[in-house]
């Protein structure tokens, strides 16, 4: 399976820097690992833990956040806030059973297109290496009284975009 | 005027929901008056055939309460489901999955192995573990099947309301009973308590900092908590911000912190990932090496946020729990998790 599994990185990165950067590389025509899909979003403090949970449970395999620098906030404090989100959420997936590969929060300024492709590329190998997460959602129960069976999420959200 | 019939059952839970019930007190006379309780095991004596008896629909509403783990809870809130024109989820764990909830960070076969082999009060015996199904001289015996994992009311059945707590306060079964009886139930799929966080009706929300900040966690235990100063400021991790209001604050009252039994508002997803971005959020420090020291003072992250919401969170259940490490493995993945949860050994 490691041969042909191809991982599913959820990204949220933040306007002002990492999203910029990863212009900056696309534009510079750098490449790297296309496993990554990007959600741009205001700040990384704007990146509530049920984000990176909800990727998980859609069938992400790994949830890369990119933030400013210490002390480049574009709101101060966000990036900071995201740190101690992120420390906590992480010390908390560990006894979910989630390894901590499968979530990481960088610093990316908008000058480090290059740092985008190192890091995408080097999450990528590691959560291949590590396979799908395998996650089993709990039924959905409809009106009518059916039940569904608890069904892989990878499959439930493959169902759903394609 | 028929009164209308409501019943009373219950899952996987302690009882606690039930003596809630009583806690009515005398206001249980008016609930008696107002309404025919047709089914209540744990107080009357009914049958499931009596239930059985009754036509689809004939029941006002069920009260369930408990977490689903076996196939006999399945089916009896499949029969009151059939039977009842209303369904409401009461307490924390038939609405979140509670207590119980927290079973899902161990496998069924874990648990099994601690519970019939290895648990330190278990004597050395024949390594006997109950069967589904045991022939005897009298016929076949019977016992429900044990789950792979714990699951809310509405993850079984379709549910109709909710009533927060553990156990849900004596004032919003009142209200909920009272607004069953003069058909002024709201909108199907409410919370019925009030939807706000609990600081904003906590009688030491006037002692919470303008700016907020805790340099280390404290435990209960640990420290002698003020009795009239915010919690929260004091380094107690209080999960009142995150938790829905309605219960009086009566653990503040006791000076203990908030453990988020009502649940979240109806704005938040996830209650536990909302409960840990809240207290996250007042870490003094910006050091990450410090941030990631004041995380690990908090020793059980999923039995502090989670608490009573496990099996209702995103996530559900534990990544690998023991046995069904055995399955991965079988499949040539990398295993996923490496170090063991609950009790079974891998």
């Amino acid at each position: 399976m490691p041969e042909t599994f191809e991982p599913t990185i959820v990204a949220f990165f933040c306007n002002w820097c990492t999203y910029i950067a990863a212009d900056l590389a696309g534009t510079s025509r750098t490449k790297y690992a296309p496993n990554t899909r990007v959600i741009r979003v205001m700040c990384s403090g704007r990146v509530d833990p049920q984000f990176v949970l909800g990727a998980f449970a859609r069938g992400a395999d790994g949830v890369l956040i990119g933030g400013c620098h210490p002390g480049d906030c574009h709101y101060q404090q966000g990036n900071y806030n995201a740190l101690r989100r992120f420390e906590l959420l992480r010390r908390m997936l560990r006894d979910m059973g989630i390894e901590e590969e499968r979530v990481r929060l960088e610093w990316i300024s908008a000058a480090e297109g290059h740092k985008v492709q190192a890091v995408c590329n080097e999450m990528t190998e590691q959560v291949r290496a590590l396979g799908p997460l395998r996650l089993v959602t709990p039924p959905r129960v409809e009106a009518d009284g059916d039940v569904g069976t608890p069904e892989p999420a990878a499959e439930l959200a493959g169902r759903v975009t394609s | 005027m028929t009164k209308p019939k409501v019943a009373f059952y219950w899952c996987a839970s302690c009882g606690g929901c039930e003596e809630a019930v009583i806690d009515l007190a005398e206001v249980v006379l008016d609930v008696v008056e107002a309404v025919d309780i047709v089914f209540w095991p744990v107080a009357l004596d009914f049958k499931i055939s009596d239930v059985e008896a009754l036509a689809d629909g004939e029941l006002a509403a069920s009260f369930v309460n408990g977490a689903i783990r076996t196939s006999e809870q399945r089916e009896m809130v499949e029969l009151l489901r059939r039977k009842s024109g209303a369904v409401v989820a009461f307490g924390a764990c038939a609405w979140l999955g509670g207590i119980p909830g927290l079973a899902n960070l161990s496998s069924r076969e874990s648990i099994l192995d601690y519970v019939y082999h290895e648990v330190p009060s278990m004597q050395d015996g024949n390594g006997v573990r109950p069967q589904e199904e045991t022939d005897v001289p009298e016929g076949r015996l019977r016992l429900p099947h044990f789950d792979e994992d714990v699951r809310t009311l509405d993850q079984v059945i379709d549910v109709d309301y909710y009533l927060p707590g553990c156990p849900p306060p004596p004032s919003l079964i009142a209200q909920a009973v009272t607004a069953l009886v003069e058909g002024k139930l709201p909108e199907k799929g409410s919370v019925l308590a009030p939807d706000v966080a609990l600081c904003a009706e906590c009688p030491r929300a006037g002692t919470k900092p303008e700016d907020l900040k805790v340099e280390r966690f404290h435990r209960p235990y640990e420290i002698v908590a003020d009795p009239e100063t915010c919690l929260l400021a004091q380094g107690l991790v209080c999960l009142g911000p995150a938790t829905r209001s309605g219960c009086d604050a009566v653990c503040i009252a006791a000076n203990m912190p908030c453990t988020g039994c009502m649940g979240p508002t109806s704005r938040v997803l996830d209650h536990g990932a909302k409960a840990l971005s809240a207290i996250a959020s007042l870490m003094q420090t910006q050091e990450q090496e410090e941030i990631a020291a004041l995380a690990e003072q908090l020793v059980d992250p999923v039995g502090t946020f989670y608490r009573y919401s496990l099996p209702a969170s995103l996530l559900h259940r534990h990544v690998a729990p023991d046995g069904a490490r055995a399955e991965v493995e079988a499949d040539g993945a990398t295993p996923v998790g490496a170090s063991t949860r609950g009790g079974g050994g891998s």
